[in-house]
């Protein structure tokens, strides 16, 4: 018997195995960027990155407070603290004005989370801090301006 | 993994105050690499789920625009000390880390 045609074979069909089990690798971060608002988060303006997120761009003024610096001396490293005292929040957003990619994080409260979410962003440039908060099915939005000396993206 | 998550919770008058640090690069796709000239692949955190009693009380979607070495802190109620939670994350790269902290 051709034994080299033998292990020819062999060889190859590991190597189909291997295969199989790259493409599988593969697909599990397909199916993380499933539940991940991919949409919201390469949107390139605020108004783009609310609609896909949360289905609408229009916000009142809410009572929400920021606590952020007013100048951030480090663009990569920016504290942020969102809070308010509005009842039956489900959805906090925060986005950077003027981010190539505006929307830097959001966050679902489950039962029982508290309207509090503090962070550290990174800043590309001077730009507003906006905190985006959808109570009852309405959105509300507050914002601060924050000075950054050195930007955080490019380097 | 190894150990990335360092959580802190604390109960007090019935609203639990949790604390995490996670070691990871963040990096936003943007950043380009001195040397070569070449941008650096994105590699950042997309979801941290912390549970309490398999209740998610926080799902926190995130960006590339979330610093380095992320922090993030939020309150809940309904914890006690004692309790466990499970915190876990996933990256773009598909890779991924979970621990369990009590409240104190």
């Amino acid at each position: 018997m051709n034994t080299k045609r033998r292990l020819f074979l062999k060889g190859s069909m590991a190597a189909g195995a291997a295969g199989v089990a790259m493409s599988a690798g593969l697909l599990t971060p397909g199916m993380v960027l499933a539940a991940w608002n991919e949409g919201a988060f390469k949107a390139k303006s605020v108004d783009e990155a609310l609609s896909a997120l949360m289905g609408s761009s229009s916000t009142e003024a809410g009572k929400i407070k920021i606590k952020a610096p007013d100048i951030a001396e480090n663009g990569a490293v920016v504290p942020v603290t969102v809070s308010t005292d509005m009842g039956g929040v489900d959805t906090i957003a925060i986005l950077a004005s003027n981010n190539p990619t505006p929307l830097t994080s959001s966050y679902e409260l489950g039962e029982g989370a508290l309207p509090y979410v503090s962070t550290r962003i990174k800043m590309g440039k001077t730009g507003k801090v906006i905190a985006v908060v959808k109570s009852g099915g309405k959105l509300y939005s507050a914002s601060k301006e924050v000075k950054v000396t050195i930007g955080g993206c490019g380097g | 993994m190894a150990k990335t998550i360092k959580v802190r919770a604390r109960a007090k008058d019935g609203v639990v105050t949790v604390k995490m640090l996670i070691s990871h690069p963040m990096e936003s796709g943007r950043r380009k690499n001195k040397k070569t000239g070449k941008l650096i692949p994105a590699h950042f955190i997309q979801e941290v789920v912390t549970e309490h009693n398999g209740n998610k009380v926080l799902v926190a979607n995130w960006s590339g625009a979330i610093s380095k070495n992320p922090y993030l802190s939020f309150k809940f109620k309904g914890g006690a000390a004692g309790d466990s939670l499970k915190i876990s994350w996933v990256d773009n790269q598909g890779k991924s880390d979970s621990t369990t902290a009590k409240i104190k």
